[in-house]
């Protein structure tokens, strides 16, 4: 159990994990109770709706928002804070994008994939072949007796 | 099924030669409710006024008497040279006459069956062979042949897939795509082309001739010099395209690998 930061508070914004806007983010407008919340995301095409908290996940970006605030306002706060560019900036949304593109490759995608990364791997492995054998080389000590070892 | 032969035109002798005019009678509702019926029909179409032709007598009543029996030559001196065999009464006479039924549908020749094809199926696509001797190859569709079958081909230069017919229940279409337009494939290429050669002897063996059951079977398949020559030509056409297209040297090397299921790759969840 981590830190007690990401509160449900009015302006918390919040990730859509299920359902038909699973994947957008979006900003706690109102509480409802204890498990509903009403959210709105103008900016990311959420409709001003009541939702289960089940649903979401908190994110750690918190909006000055009034309560119960129209969808106008916050999408004025919204824009104001670059909450999109910072949302993407997360690495939290860099991974979701990662997982997209990886399940959307088709197998000659798969197959341009594996062929980079072996090409890549290539050079590394070479590279350090030629590492290994300059280290090596300095390491061992001038043995004269050697040439003379039967072979 | 009377309104239906209301609106054939008059198999009979018309008085004067006529023009096709519009239908008489016109169906009224989807099931084909006729607005007039055959009386009636009878009377606007004038039909009391077209003379009756005879119809010549049936051809198979006389078919039937000329082949009641068969001339056949015998041989031998004294013997009359010819015998007329008989037919032979069939072992069971029908008493009732059959019902004909009224085929609404009726059963279509494999010749006439619709051929369908997979929508991501194009012509240029790049398909998976899942079975057969070249399974695992990434081919090239070049067409759907009149058989509904798929005419593939490696190409043959990549990865020894020659020109091929395939279900495409064997296959998987990826979503890559080469622009196979101005690939020109030889006429000849159909079905009868593709289609498997029995050998002679064993076609006549299977005739009731005097071959030999244990004869050798037929030698082992050779190429034609015809198909070396279209795999030629299709060949340096879809090399010309593969290359023309973008990415040319890693669809190469896309086509001369064989696709293979990873541990954790679910083929269901895959996009291809």
């Amino acid at each position: 159990m981590g830190k007690l930061d990401k509160f449900v508070q009015v302006g918390r914004v919040a990730f859509i994990a299920n359902g038909a806007d699973s994947g957008k983010v979006c900003a706690i407008a109102e509480i409802v109770d204890q498990n509903r919340v009403l959210i709105d995301g103008p900016c990311t095409g959420v409709r001003r709706q009541v939702c289960d908290m089940k649903r979401l996940h908190l994110t750690g970006f918190h909006l000055p928002l009034p309560h119960s605030s129209r969808t106008a306002v916050v999408r004025r706060k919204w824009l104001a804070a670059k909450l999109d560019e910072r949302w993407t900036g997360t690495s939290w949304a860099k991974k979701l994008e990662a997982r997209r593109l990886r399940a959307s490759m088709t197998d000659f995608d798969r197959f341009r994939c594996a062929r980079a990364k072996q090409i890549r791997n290539r050079i590394v492995s070479v590279a350090m072949g030629s590492l290994r054998k300059t280290s090596s080389a300095k390491l061992r000590k001038p043995n004269k007796k050697r040439h003379l070892r039967k072979a | 099924m009377a309104p239906k032969a209301q609106k054939k035109p008059q198999g009979k002798q018309m008085a004067k030669s006529s023009a096709p005019h519009k239908p008489k009678n016109s169906a009224i509702n989807a099931s084909r409710l006729m607005k007039y019926s055959r009386a009636r029909i009878f009377q606007r179409k004038a039909a009391y006024k077209v003379k009756k032709v005879k119809t010549p007598a049936k051809k198979s009543a006389e078919k039937a008497a000329a082949a009641a029996f068969v001339v056949k030559k015998i041989g031998g001196d004294k013997n009359g040279g010819e015998r007329k065999v008989y037919k032979k009464t069939p072992k069971s006479l029908p008493t009732q006459v059959a019902s004909r039924k009224v085929q609404l549908r009726p059963k279509k020749t494999f010749k006439k069956h619709v051929r369908r094809i997979r929508s991501n199926l194009a012509p240029g696509a790049v398909l998976i062979l899942l079975a057969g001797r070249h399974k695992g190859k990434r081919v090239v569709l070049l067409k759907q042949l009149e058989s509904g079958l798929l005419l593939v081909t490696g190409p043959r230069k990549l990865n020894g897939c020659p020109l091929r017919r395939v279900s495409q229940r064997y296959v998987i279409g990826t979503k890559t795509r080469i622009d196979i337009s101005k690939v020109a494939l030889p006429e000849r290429l159909n079905d009868a082309y593709f289609r498997r050669q029995r050998s002679a002897k064993k076609s006549a063996a299977s005739a009731g001739g005097s071959a030999d059951i244990f004869a050798k079977s037929d030698a082992a398949y050779a190429v034609s010099a015809e198909r070396r020559e279209d795999q030629a030509a299709v060949d340096k056409a879809l090399m010309g395209a593969i290359k023309a297209s973008g990415d040319g040297p890693m669809l190469r090397s896309y086509l001369r690998s064989l696709f293979s299921i990873k541990s954790g790759q679910r083929p269901h969840a895959m996009v291809f």
